[in-house]
């Protein structure tokens, strides 16, 4: 029987991509998709997260080349920033003329 | 009627991206793959809305309550005016993807001189759909390529497809009576004069895509006046089958 391990070489590798919807606005993540390379990649990125005139700009990256957290290391990464609310700007007093802040 | 000339002229035009569309929709959640299905879809949905275009327009001429979806479901065989070439079956993702090439490289040929055309109806549904057709045409090009420059697999399918249908390119460019006289009246495309450069550029893909050009001097025609290949009446059944079994239903 073919082999799981085999059978995913024959797929085509996994893409993220990333979706500018106007002017402005930065990149954003959208989503994943496959594709045989970076044009195709662009191409189906178009059909499947563009279509309903989501964007004017598309990126995509293989995802093999996203190094990422490891979530079982989540307790000493990100929870010593949890008490430290005097790193947020929450203690000054705003006059009331300033809108939009 | 009064604009009979006019009005078959723009079935002959419509009808093409209606079974086109037809035959791409039928890859709905049966394409190779998600992103493909996807994209077959979308290309389905661009013609559909084309063949909305031109109906709507055929309708009017035809006046007394006609609808576009009477154009569309409520014919019979032999009063469908499309070429043969976007009837032929999806027997292959191979086939799908040369039926499109074939097409598309004429489609934009076509469309770029209907825009010139004295009817500003048609000049502007030409202007609105040739960014669709545009990308139609990167889109299956792309494709040729990545299959016949691919597997020995992929190559060998699709240079099947190629010597399939290459018989029925000439078709694109045979005009009937009722071609002719539209246009000499400056509406309709010379697509005589298409020809040429049709068979430059696909030669030039299928060249990039190491794929031989077939040698057939042989070709099939009869769409344009209603004669079509075995396949069409099936197609039909699928696409009126709700029409012809609820009249006049709507949602």
């Amino acid at each position: 029987m073919e082999r799981v391990r085999d059978r995913m070489k024959k797929n085509w590798p996994l893409w993220e991509v990333f979706v500018r919807s106007k002017n402005g606005l930065e990149h954003r993540h959208f989503g994943s998709l496959h594709a045989a390379d970076a044009e195709m990649a662009l191409e189906n990125a178009r059909d499947v997260y563009t279509r309903r005139n989501e964007g004017i700009s598309i990126w995509v990256v293989e995802s093999k080349h996203i190094t990422a957290t490891n979530p079982d290391n989540n307790g000493e990464l990100f929870e010593p920033a949890k008490d430290k609310i005097y790193r947020h700007p929450t203690f000054y007093d705003l006059p009331d003329e300033i809108k939009h802040m | 009627m009064k604009n009979n000339n006019l009005y078959k002229y723009i079935l002959n035009i419509a009808d093409n991206t209606l079974i086109l569309g037809q035959r791409l929709g039928e890859l709905c959640g049966h394409g190779p793959s998600l992103e493909t299905d996807i994209a077959c879809t979308n290309i389905s949905l661009d013609l559909f809305g084309q063949t909305r275009n031109y109906y709507q327009y055929a309708a009017k001429l035809k006046g007394k309550n006609c609808t576009e979806d009477d154009i569309a479901f409520l014919r019979k065989e032999h009063e469908y005016l499309n070429v043969l070439l976007v009837e032929q079956p999806n027997t292959d993702f191979g086939y799908v993807m040369v039926r499109q090439f074939l097409f598309d490289v004429y489609h934009l040929l076509f469309l770029q001189e209907l825009q010139k055309s004295k009817d500003q109806t048609l000049s502007a549904i030409a202007n609105k759909a040739i960014k669709e057709v545009s990308y139609h045409y990167r889109f299956s090009s792309d494709w040729i390529k990545r299959l016949g420059d691919g597997t020995e697999e992929s190559h060998q399918r699709t240079q099947n497809a190629i010597n399939d249908l290459w018989t029925y390119t000439d078709e694109l460019f045979h005009q009937t009576e009722t071609d002719k006289s539209i246009i000499e009246e400056g509406i309709g495309v010379n697509t005589l004069k298409l020809k040429e450069e049709y068979y430059i550029r696909v030669n030039k893909i299928l060249q990039d895509a190491t794929l031989e050009i077939p040698e057939s001097k042989y070709f099939q025609k009869g769409g344009k006046q209603g004669m079509h290949t075995e396949h069409l009446g099936h197609l039909l059944s699928d696409l009126q089958y709700m029409q012809r079994t609820y009249p006049n239903m709507q949602w």
